[in-house]
């Protein structure tokens, strides 16, 4: 009864969406207040019926509801209940569903918080998003209906497989999902500012907080997907350029590149058409991320179950959305042209260079994904674009980047002029040149000149996005938020340059055959396998390795990773046990059985790799504080016409981003 | 169905029909042969298994891959090394019997200059675009009376 | 003021959807790879046989022979499917099928060929992977045809029917006979 209940949820949510999609545009189109005014109540609606059918899912899956077929695929009544609800999202249907309903929350959000945008205007922006719903709820209930029965019931389920059984891994697809979703807020608004015709500043004001929203999420979700790679999947990889990871770091690379861009839409009323252009393929890029993890057309490590129909109808609906906005954008941005000046070296310049190399890497990535499916069209061969290939297209633009970077923070709107406070910045890249060379040459031993200039940079972002706010506190001036954000996600930046240049040049993978009391030697760690012992789980059972790690004769680790036997699935995982500090990660999983009690083991050592993961996380602290600032929550022109022509006001903070 | 020594094909073959979420690296492939004695050796082994594509796999080296036939093919390698081939020897053996597919890293070729080419060719455009809308930016008013002031 | 460059992107996402919808084509076989063999010469191999492991196994006995080389083993599902076709073929008696039993125990495949039935002249016993690794073999089941020249000729990945032997093979062993005459 509770899955019917669900199905007839999502269809009333369905023709709600439908409503929100009509009248919004139609009742925006004719001008008329009703019709209006009926888009607001149709997304609370829709809101409530979606999250009513994601809440019947959930509630099969904890009760164990297994004559439903999405339930018995991907549970199982030994699961803990805690999986059990993230086994909502763990396959096609479910995550799909989970899409739809974070997409309702959004919806719900801009219908809550548009109160202050000009009504035609708004009720564009619910009408785009309820067309996106239709095409999502459609596609949810024509192709991957998750409440689907099966008959007769299954009397166990199949289970969640063994990998996905992982905390980070449970909250990772709703943290990227609302990331992606999120950028089709900014969508929304780029296709009604084009529907309207006219953009201006106080567009791009209000644009802004949701796209940084949008872009904290999808960071977070990122950070955690890769950092679930590193310890479940037993490689100890953090990274791997596969085709699902390049779906989700295209629209970030877009959206990172949207928020400057943004910035100077807001601040100066240029770059409009380019602005639109990156608001329409952020969300451009989720949906074709979408479209290539689940319709097969790529080989990736982590694919859905596909189906031709469901490849169809996502291409369907690309050609919809993506054709549909970038045909209006044809149409319409060669009038949003605004001249505005700039010198070289001043803000803006800054900012056209960051987008410029922050949409060559998105290009590029797209292209070293697509590469092989171009090829296999054009009948010249399979080849595979593997890691070396994507590490070289990700450092030729980075690395000017970071130079770019380091200078721009301290740049200032219209003129080439640094402010006062990067009068040490080249001191500073001096400074970080040496403690590079110094920290190859004493602490690793050995300088590598493309990661030790990473590592330059890296430390030279980070001093340099302190200047700005030690300027500020010397001489008593106030912190804004935007001044905040801007430094501590600039400092993320940095903290992620030096993880990723020293792990990728200074880690140390090993795979060894070893028996009880052998001692393995890595990086002046001896690794000291001690014992073998069975442990059980909630559902599996497991062989847990005692491994001790000592150096210069002093314990500094006591590690026990397992091998795990999932008996429902009768599958293996390895579960990896990992020694952290601020300098490095100790880590060793396990991998056969040999006999006679040896075990072959994966053991590495990864210097400074956390901070890959926290610098992403800082950017994220970054974007939330630099979102919090007061001049987003100044409440916006009530009329349009005031809107067309926002009053100039004094900038309360110049050189702010 | 046998759960022979390629029950592991067996068992991912059979996922994909019967359309499950499939993350294929439930478990590393690891060597149950130890080190190679040489460290020199045993430094290229990593490196060339790092490049070479695992073929029955979804999308994995062989150095990562558990499958059956990347486990035999990371042994090839490891009695080619200790036979004295070179590193390209190995990769040109590789690419005969599966193509080009193996090699995660394409050499350079007419093909792949399009691939390699691309990082070069998108900064060099970039910068060509950077120039023209400077250029052109450069010449317009800055329009900042308003700030002209104190600042 | 109309301007060519707000038009591409339009244009370069309609040329992505030609490159998508190539991608969706039914027929487009994901995992299929071309291999680099066709028109060369077979690698050459001598193993021990499946049911006789004191008989030995080898290509080399067929030089100047039109023959098909296939590769099975028993925890292989697909093998299992074309097995019939297998034995329907060699009923034919066109050319002779030579296979190659892949990482697979003996005792199972010795099973295998006495209850299924046995279209092979001969099985190679390939525990180690070391034949199959020569002529690219990736995913059980694989079927070559080899000239008379010891050339393959043509390689088909899936379990064998009728439909392709009649469609691919045939035709190729009918012109290899003409032109190797």
């Amino acid at each position: 009864m509770i899955p019917e209940l669900g199905m007839f949820a999502l269809i009333l949510g369905l023709l709600l969406a439908m409503a929100q999609a009509f009248f919004g545009l139609v009742g925006a189109w004719r001008e008329d207040p009703a019709w209006m005014s009926v888009a607001r109540p149709a997304v609370a609606g829709q809101f409530v019926f979606v999250a009513t059918g994601f809440a019947c899912l959930v509630h099969s899956f904890v009760v164990n509801d297994f004559s439903v077929l999405y339930v018995a695929n991907n549970s199982n009544t030994e699961l803990p209940l805690f999986y059990r609800v993230a086994a909502v999202w763990g396959a096609h249907e479910g995550s799909l569903l989970l899409w739809v309903t974070i997409l309702a929350i959004w919806s719900l959000a801009v219908a809550a918080f548009s109160r202050g945008l000009p009504p035609r205007f708004a009720s564009r922006v619910l009408g785009v998003l309820g067309l996106v719903s239709t095409g999502f709820l459609l596609f949810t209930l024509w192709t991957s209906n998750p409440f689907k029965r099966l008959i007769p019931a299954a009397a166990d389920g199949a289970s969640l497989n063994p990998i996905l059984q992982d905390f980070a891994l449970s909250i990772h697809p709703p943290m990227l999902y609302t990331g992606y979703v999120g950028f089709s807020v900014a969508f929304a608004f780029a296709v009604a500012a084009m529907l309207e015709g006219r953009l201006d500043q106080a567009w791009a004001k209000w644009t802004r907080p949701w796209t940084i929203c949008a872009w904290i999420f999808q960071t977070i979700g990122i950070t955690l997907g890769s950092w679930w790679a590193y310890y479940e999947l037993g490689w100890g990889g953090w990274w791997f350029w596969d085709p699902v990871e390049n779906a989700s770091f295209m629209p970030w690379l877009i959206g990172t590149a949207l928020i400057h861009s943004l910035s100077v839409t807001e601040k100066r009323g240029i770059f409009k058409s380019w602005t639109l252009l990156l608001a329409i393929f952020a969300f451009s890029l989720s949906l074709i991320g979408t479209f290539l993890v689940r319709s097969g057309v790529l080989v990736s490590v982590h694919s859905f179950a596909t189906d031709p129909k469901r490849g169809l109808f996502i291409l369907a609906g690309l050609l919809v959305t993506i054709g549909g906005s970038l045909g209006l954008y044809a149409w319409r941005a060669p009038k949003l042209y605004v001249p505005g000046g700039f010198e070289l070296f001043s803000r803006e310049f800054f900012i056209l260079v960051n987008n410029v190399l922050l949409v060559s890497v998105a290009g590029l990535v797209l292209w070293g994904t697509l590469a092989p499916l171009f090829y296999e069209l054009l009948g010249i061969g399979k080849i595979s674009v593997g890691p070396p290939v994507f590490n070289l297209m990700f450092l030729v633009p980075m690395l000017p980047m970071m130079v770019f970077l380091a200078i721009g923070m301290h740049s200032a709107w219209r003129r080439g002029k640094l402010s006062v406070a990067a009068k040490p910045i080249w001191w500073l890249l001096a400074a970080g040149l040496v403690i590079a060379l110094a920290v190859q040459r004493w602490i690793y031993g050995s300088v590598h000149l493309v990661s030790m200039v990473g590592l330059a940079f890296g430390i030279w972002i980070m001093f340099s996005s302190l200047l700005e706010p030690l300027q500020r506190w010397r001489k008593g001036q106030r912190m804004t938020a935007a001044v905040a954000g801007m430094a501590i996600a600039h400092f993320g930046v940095g903290m992620f340059a030096i993880g990723v240049s020293t792990v990728n040049t200074y880690k140390i993978e090993k795979d060894a055959a070893m028996k009880p009391g052998a001692v393995f030697s890595i990086a002046g760690y001896d690794f000291k396998f001690v014992s073998a012992h069975d442990v059980a789980g909630p559902n599996y059972e497991a062989v847990q390795a005692l491994v001790t790690v000592t150096h210069d004769g002093k314990l500094v680790a006591t590690l026990k990773p397992q091998k795990r036997h999932f008996a429902v699935q009768q599958t293996d995982n390895s579960h990896a046990a990992i020694a952290v500090n601020a300098g490095r990660d100790l880590f060793v999983a396990m991998g056969d059985p040999l006999g006679d009690g040896a075990w072959s083991m994966r053991i590495q050592y990864k210097p400074l790799v956390r901070y890959v993961w926290l610098g992403a996380l800082v950017m994220a602290i970054g974007g939330a504080v630099a979102a919090s600032d007061k001049r987003y929550r100044v409440k916006a022109p009530v009329t349009t016409a005031e809107a067309i022509a926002p009053p100039p006001k004094p900038d309360p903070a110049p050189g702010v981003a | 169905m046998s759960r022979g020594v390629g029950a592991e094909l067996a068992r991912r073959a059979a996922a994909v029909i019967a359309g499950v979420f499939l993350i294929v690296a439930s478990s590393q492939g690891l060597d149950d042969h130890g080190q190679l004695e040489n460290p020199a050796l045993q430094a290229r082994y990593e490196h060339i298994t790092q490049q070479l594509r695992c073929l029955v796999c979804q999308n994995e080296t062989i150095a990562d891959s558990d499958a059956e036939l990347a486990a035999e093919l990371r042994d090839e390698v490891r009695q080619m090394l200790i036979a004295g081939k070179s590193d390209a020897a190995i990769y040109r053996f590789m690419r005969a019997r599966y193509g080009e597919f193996v090699l995660y890293d394409p050499p350079l070729d007419a093909r792949t200059i399009f691939i390699w080419g691309a990082p070069f060719a998108l900064l060099l455009i970039g910068g060509i675009v950077i120039y023209r809308v400077l250029r052109v930016r450069s010449r317009m008013p800055l329009d900042d009376e308003q700030e002209a002031g104190p600042k | 003021m109309w301007k060519w460059k707000f038009v591409l992107p339009i244009v370069a996402f309609l040329a992505l959807i030609v490159l998508f919808a190539f991608g969706l084509n039914p027929k487009r076989d994901l995992h299929y790879l071309p291999s680099p063999l066709i028109g060369k010469p077979a690698p050459q191999f001598a193993l021990s046989d499946v049911l006789d492991p004191n008989r030995i196994v080898s290509n080399g006995a067929l030089k100047g022979h039109v023959y098909v080389f296939n590769v099975w083993a028993t925890w292989c599902g697909a093998c299992r499917e074309e097995h019939e076709t297998l034995l329907a073929i060699s009923r034919q008696n066109v050319v002779p099928i030579l296979g190659l039993d892949w990482n697979d125990q003996r005792d199972r495949a010795q099973q295998w060929l006495q209850q299924l039935g046995n279209p092979y002249q001969g099985v190679g016993f390939d525990d180690k992977g070391r034949v199959a690794i020569n002529w690219g073999v990736y995913g059980a089941p694989e079927t070559y045809l080899i000239d008379r020249q010891g050339r393959i000729l043509y390689k088909h990945i899936a379990p064998m029917t009728m439909n392709v032997w009649n469609k691919q093979f045939l035709p190729r062993i009918a012109a290899a006979r003409r032109g190797g005459a």
